[in-house]
C-alpha cells in the first residue's frame, strides 16, 4: 500500500476528509456532546507537552496511519524551524518534548532537537516505529537515544506477526522484535537502567482497544516468554478516522459503524482529560495545532491563539480554546485515548 | 437429484421472495435495538441487564476469557446477534482470530460430543433388544 498522496487519492486532501467526517449517520456533532457534558468550550489547562512533528517521511506505510506518512513524503522540518522550536521551548518550563512524525529519526533536525531539548533540561520522548533502528543509515541511532536518555515510545500493535504485519507491513513484526532486543541490550526496559521503553498498542481494525492493564499483561507475558523482550509499560491508542485509517473504514464498509461506536462510547471523564488540553503540537512547517490529529486535518490553533511557532506566546496558548471536530470522538471513547494511553 | 432439490428449495423461498426484494429474518441493525425489549417490561429488562453486566465483569475469569466463552456459546446456540457482538468484544478485549477459532471449535466439540455420547444410550437400547 502506498500513501494516499502517492495514489492521488481524494482523501489525501484534508478538506475531503473533513467533508466525510462532517456527515456520520447516527452521531451528534462532537461540539454538541461537549456542551451536553458541560465541557464546552473546551480549553487548554496549561502546556505540559511540546509535541513536535518533524515531518511525514517514514520508512513504513502503515495501514492505520493518520499522518499518511511514507517514503514518498518530502514534508520535513527545516533546521530554521527546528531552531524556532528550541527558541520557543527555552521561554517556558514545559517539561516534556515529544518528537513524532512519520519516522521522526529520519528528519535531519531530529538529533538537534533531542540534544537541544536535553540541554534545556527537558524530558524527551521519541515516537519510534522500531524498524527505523535497523536501517543502515541509522546504525548509531539506538546508542544515540540511550546516550541522551530519550524515552522510546514504540509502536507494536500486537504480540504476533499476523496482526502486526497486517497493519504495518510484511516482516515488520520480526524486525520490531530485533529492534526491541537491540534496545533491551542497551538497557531500555530493564529495571533500574533509567532507560524507558514503552509500547503502543493500536487495534488492528475497526474496534476499540482493550483495557490497558489487561493487554499490557498479555504483551508482557508473550514478549518475554516467546521473544525474550522486556518493556516498561504499554499504552493503548484508539485508531483515529483520519487519512489511511479513514480510507480503510470507508473501503471496508466500517465507517458508519465505527463512528457510531466511538460516539456511543463517549466518556465525559475522558473528554475532560484529553491531551489537547495540555499539549501543543508543532507541525513540520512550524504551524501550531492543538494535537497531531488536528495537524493532519489541517486545523491549526484558533480563537485568536498564535498559529506559527515564530509567534509563540505561552500566555496566549496555555489556556487557549481548542479546535474540535467529529474525529475527536476517537479520543473520548471508552477509557479515552491519548499519546500517553488511556485517560479515564 | 440436484434439479429436484433446487425446485423444492425454490418453493420454500416463495414466502421470502416478493416484489423482487429479498427479506430476511435477521437484520444486523436489530442488535442495536436490544434495549427496546425493556419497553415490554422495564423491571424484568433492568434485572436482566444488571445480571448480564455482573456476569461479564472481571472476576475469577477475566473479561477476555468470558468474552471467548461467550463467543463459543454463541456458536453453540447459533445466535447471529451474539456472534456479531462477541466477535467484536473478543477483539476489543485483546483476543485474536486464532483464539476465537479455537473457541468456535470448543463449541463444535461440545455439540458434537453431546450427540455422540448419546450413542451410549443407543448402544444400551440395542444391547437390550438384541440377542
Amino acid at each position: 500500500m502506498g500513501t494516499l498522496n502517492s495514489r492521488a487519492n481524494p482523501l489525501a486532501s484534508a478538506a475531503e476528509q473533513l467533508r466525510v467526517l462532517s456527515t456520520p449517520d447516527g452521531c451528534a456533532p462532537f461540539e454538541e456532546r461537549l456542551r451536553t457534558a458541560g465541557l464546552a468550550p473546551l480549553c487548554a489547562t496549561g502546556i505540559r507537552v511540546f509535541q513536535v512533528n518533524v515531518g511525514k517521511l517514514c520508512n513504513q506505510t502503515c495501514a492505520h496511519c493518520h499522518v499518511d506518512a511514507g517514503p514518498d513524503r518530502r514534508e520535513i522540518m527545516s533546521q530554521e524551524t527546528a531552531e524556532q522550536c528550541t527558541h520557543a521551548l527555552a521561554q517556558t518550563d514545559i517539561p516534556t518534548v515529544d518528537i513524532t512524525g512519520g519516522a521522526p529519526e529520519l528528519a535531519p533536525c531530529f538529533r538537534y532537537l533531542v540534544e537541544e531539548s536535553k540541554k534545556l533540561g527537558r524530558h524527551v520522548t521519541d515516537r519510534c516505529n522500531l524498524t527505523v533502528l535497523l536501517l543502515p543509515s541509522q546504525a548509531d541511532l539506538a546508542e544515540f537515544l540511550a546516550r541522551h536518555e530519550v524515552e522510546v515510545i514504540a509502536s507494536l500493535p500486537y504480540y504476533r506477526a499476523a496482526q502486526t504485519d497486517a497493519q504495518r507491513g510484511e516482516g515488520v513484526f520480526e524486525k520490531s522484535i530485533r529492534a526491541l532486543r537491540l534496545l533491551n541490550d542497551l538497557g531500555y526496559g530493564k529495571q533500574g537502567s533509567g532507560l524507558k521503553l514503552n509500547l503502543v498498542y493500536n487495534p488492528v481494525g475497526a474496534f476499540l482497544p482493550p483495557k490497558q492493564e489487561a493487554i499490557e499483561k498479555q504483551f508482557r507475558r508473550e514478549l518475554e516468554q516467546k521473544h525474550n523482550v522486556v518493556f516498561n509499560h504499554l499504552c493503548t491508542m484508539t485508531n483515529m478516522p483520519i487519512s489511511r485509517f479513514l480510507e480503510f473504514l470507508l473501503n471496508s464498509g466500517n465507517y458508519e459503524g465505527y463512528m457510531q461506536r466511538l460516539a456511543n462510547a463517549f466518556n465525559a471523564a475522558a473528554a475532560a482529560g484529553v491531551m489537547c488540553r495540555y499539549t501543543l503540537s508543532v507541525g513540520w512547517d512550524g504551524t501550531l495545532y492543538d494535537c497531531d490529529f488536528n495537524q493532519m486535518l489541517e486545523l491549526p490553533t484558533g480563537y485568536g491563539a498564535p498559529q506559527h511557532i515564530r509567534d509563540f506566546d505561552p500566555a496566549r496558548l496555555h489556556a487557549r480554546e481548542i479546535v474540535t471536530n467529529n474525529h475527536c470522538y476517537g479520543c473520548t471513547a471508552g477509557d479515552g485515548s491519548s499519546c500517553g494511553g488511556t485517560i479515564a | 437429484m440436484l434439479i429436484r432439490f433446487a425446485e423444492l428449495f425454490q418453493d420454500s423461498l416463495k414466502p421470502v421472495l416478493h416484489g423482487g426484494a429479498m427479506d430476511t429474518y435477521y437484520h444486523p441493525a436489530d442488535l442495536g435495538k436490544f434495549a427496546e425489549m425493556g419497553k415490554g417490561n422495564e423491571e424484568l429488562w433492568d434485572k436482566f441487564l444488571g445480571y448480564y453486566s455482573a456476569v461479564f465483569a472481571d472476576g475469577a475469569l477475566s473479561e477476555r476469557e468470558k468474552a471467548l466463552i461467550a463467543l463459543g456459546v454463541a456458536h453453540a446456540v447459533q445466535c447471529p446477534y451474539c456472534i456479531d457482538a462477541y466477535t467484536q468484544a473478543c477483539l476489543e478485549k485483546g483476543s485474536n482470530v486464532e483464539e476465537m477459532t479455537e473457541a468456535v471449535h470448543v463449541a463444535c466439540a461440545i455439540r458434537g460430543g453431546a450427540s455422540l455420547v448419546h450413542g451410549v444410550q443407543m448402544r444400551n437400547v440395542a444391547g437390550k433388544l438384541s440377542m
